[in-house]
């Protein structure tokens, strides 16, 4: 028995060695290093590209000004601060304006992913003359762009007004510019930023669900509606989360809508874009006949975009696994 | 008394009972898109005049459309710009990600990390952090103190790489064209984000059992590329570049002069013209390019 065991090893080992004496074997093995070698090459600089900015602002808002005008400090500072960070939040009133901003862009993301919950499951549903017309409305949503449509909608939601019924009760259409309202109607409505393409991809999603799921429930005594909370919803998970994310994060960026609704700079996308004139109010001291050193105040500024963009990147760290594998059960590549 | 059986089946009601589920949507189709885009064309026809109480309307026929297009000093000049961009730009961002996506999709040490870099530009891509960055006074010290200790050293191996180029014999606009793409990396690798993820999500729905096969047959990775991967994939080619071109013209030159002109010198009727011209060249070049590539998709199903 365990001659037998050696002489099976001894031969596993002759054959390992007569493949190595030839010369493709270790022309392959060179090819496979090389690959990953240039692989990894690649990887890395890619990912200097992408993570550079962030770098910089990184290192720029943990410097401290004394370092501003030190020639030999280009990357790291020789004497860190947080500073900058207390100022920036002084200034801007970031605590505030943070608030707001996540309570917005979770509320427009509660309503929004709802909304086209709702409009997915019914267009994989429907099936009447018309309702391939009706999706087609969808993808055209998606293909105007919002700058064809920015005006009108804005008159509208200065004079707004539902069918007469608020000049009826108010006497004149009430002005909603400046207030959270239009975010809320239009996400509720599933009208809001790129709904069209959430509706598309829950509706691909549903498409993959079996009817016959639905009629055992109906059977069973489930309504419309209950069938669609209890065994519907349950099953759209993955998807729904990677709408919730999209919707989540293009409502913090979104400079397009909050600078056209809200005048006053309340949410964090809309902040960045006064940031600097109000930056340069805060730290105009009355009395004082300079100006503040432009240096100083674009460090400032870069401080204001790395917080803006700061809680975006914390809460990526903590869902980014679940990007691919939710984007791939979503339904938009089947 | 027996009622007398009138209504649907269960098949027929299902079939209408989604209805109810669009409704919602629908609504806002109507009050909130269809509504506006019609205001929009018929403003673009006119003169609008906004005082305390509201606006008035007047009718001006086509001559917004003829301000736009041959008055304005701006509006053709940025208009070709941003298309020009965009022609540049989406061969370069869809072959960019595929390239990535079949990066990221092999199996390496640290792929969890390197996925998650790759992914960020879907979180960090917006406009308003561009536009601050690219007139920023502090950064631009920091680069061009970094050169300075460098040497100019991307300058120098920029043009090396054109010599190359051009004493392989390449044509001399793919070498422009290449050194631009060098050039313009951050740009394109920030504007990638979403199709990244689509690609990688495409690959890893391709079966395995297709590359056994090919490789029992005897195929190359280059092959199996070529034949497998390309093939399986050409429909999301085909989803990223109409996503690019959309993503592309959301941010370009043009949508800002469309607002501007509406915001900053209160022409609506004009603003309203030049986005309806934007929109319709717009629409025929996805036509042109979905009726285009279409033509090539393979669909495994």
């Amino acid at each position: 028995m365990k001659t037998e065991t050696a002489q099976t090893q001894q031969g596993v080992m002759s054959q390992l060695g007569q493949r190595m004496a030839k010369g493709s074997f270790w022309a392959n093995k060179l090819k496979s290093w090389l690959w990953i070698f240039v692989r990894s090459v690649l990887i890395c600089g890619i990912s200097f590209i992408i993570l550079y900015p962030i770098l910089i602002k990184v290192m720029i808002a943990v410097k401290d000004p004394i370092d501003m005008y030190d020639a030999t400090v280009v990357w790291i500072p020789k004497h860190f601060t947080l500073d900058n960070f207390a100022l920036v939040s002084k200034a801007l009133n970031y605590p505030k304006i943070l608030l707001n901003t996540v309570l917005l862009s979770g509320l427009v993301m509660l309503l929004q992913t709802f909304s086209c919950v709702l409009a997915g499951y019914g267009f994989s549903r429907i099936k009447f003359r018309g309702s391939g017309l009706l999706f087609g409305c969808v993808i055209f949503t998606i293909l105007v762009p919002p700058q064809t449509i920015m005006i009108p909608t804005y008159l509208q939601y200065k004079n707004f007004d539902v069918l007469g019924l608020i000049s009826l009760i108010q006497g004149q259409p009430s002005n909603l510019i400046n207030s959270y309202w239009p975010f809320i109607i239009s996400s509720m409505l599933g009208m809001g930023l790129k709904t069209g393409l959430f509706v598309y991809i829950f509706r691909q999603f549903f498409r993959g669900i079996p009817k016959e799921m639905e009629e055992a429930a109906l059977v069973d005594g489930s309504g419309t509606f209950g069938t669609f909370i209890r065994i519907i919803l349950p099953n759209a998970i993955p998807s729904v989360v990677t709408v919730m994310l999209f919707s989540f994060v293009w409502q913090w960026n979104d400079s397009f809508f909050t600078s056209m609704i809200l005048n006053d700079a309340k949410v964090m996308s809309s902040m960045l874009s006064t940031a600097g004139a109000q930056i340069l109010f805060f730290l105009d001291t009355p009395g004082a006949s300079s100006k503040p050193d432009p240096l100083y105040l674009s460090m400032i500024q870069n401080t204001a975009v790395l917080m803006a963009i700061l809680p975006l990147i914390i809460m990526y760290l903590f869902v980014q696994r679940h990007f691919v594998e939710s984007m791939e059960r979503s339904g938009v590549v089947g | 008394m027996k009622l007398p059986k009138f209504g649907l089946t269960l098949h027929q009601k299902q079939k209408y009972k989604g209805v109810w589920f669009i409704l919602p949507w629908f609504a806002g189709f109507i009050f909130l898109f269809l509504i506006p885009l019609i205001n929009s064309l018929r403003y673009s026809f006119s003169t609008l005049k906004v005082d305390e109480t509201g606006f008035s309307i007047y009718n001006a026929g086509w001559s917004n459309y003829k301000n736009a297009l041959f008055q304005n000093e701006h509006y053709v000049r940025t208009l070709t710009e941003s298309l020009l961009n965009m022609v540049i730009n989406v061969p370069l961002i869809v072959i960019f990600s595929l390239f990535a996506a079949v990066l990221l999709n092999q199996k390496f040490k640290g792929r969890g990390l390197a996925r998650a870099i790759f992914f960020l530009p879907v979180i960090l891509a917006s406009g308003i952090i561009a536009s601050i960055e690219s007139g920023d006074y502090m950064q631009s010290v920091i680069k061009n103190a970094s050169s300075s200790t460098s040497g100019e050293f991307a300058m120098f191996q920029n043009l090396q790489l054109a010599k190359l180029l051009y004493q392989s014999g390449v044509n001399h606009y793919i070498v422009e064209y290449l050194v631009g793409a060098v050039n313009r990396i951050y740009q394109i690798v920030t504007a990638s984000g979403v199709q990244i993820l689509i690609f990688v999500a495409g690959l890893q729905s391709i079966s395995g059992s297709l590359y056994e096969a090919s490789k029992i047959e005897g195929a190359t990775a280059y092959e199996s590329f070529w034949k497998i991967t390309f093939p399986m994939i050409s429909p999301l080619i085909l989803t990223n570049v109409l996503y690019s071109i959309i993503d592309n013209l959301l941010t370009s030159p043009t949508t800002r002069q469309i607002r501007d002109t509406a915001f900053k010198n209160f022409q609506f009727g004009l603003s309203a013209s030049m986005a309806w011209i934007y929109f319709i060249i717009i629409s025929i070049f996805l036509w042109l390019v979905a009726v285009l590539i279409s033509r090539k998709v393979f669909y495994y199903d």
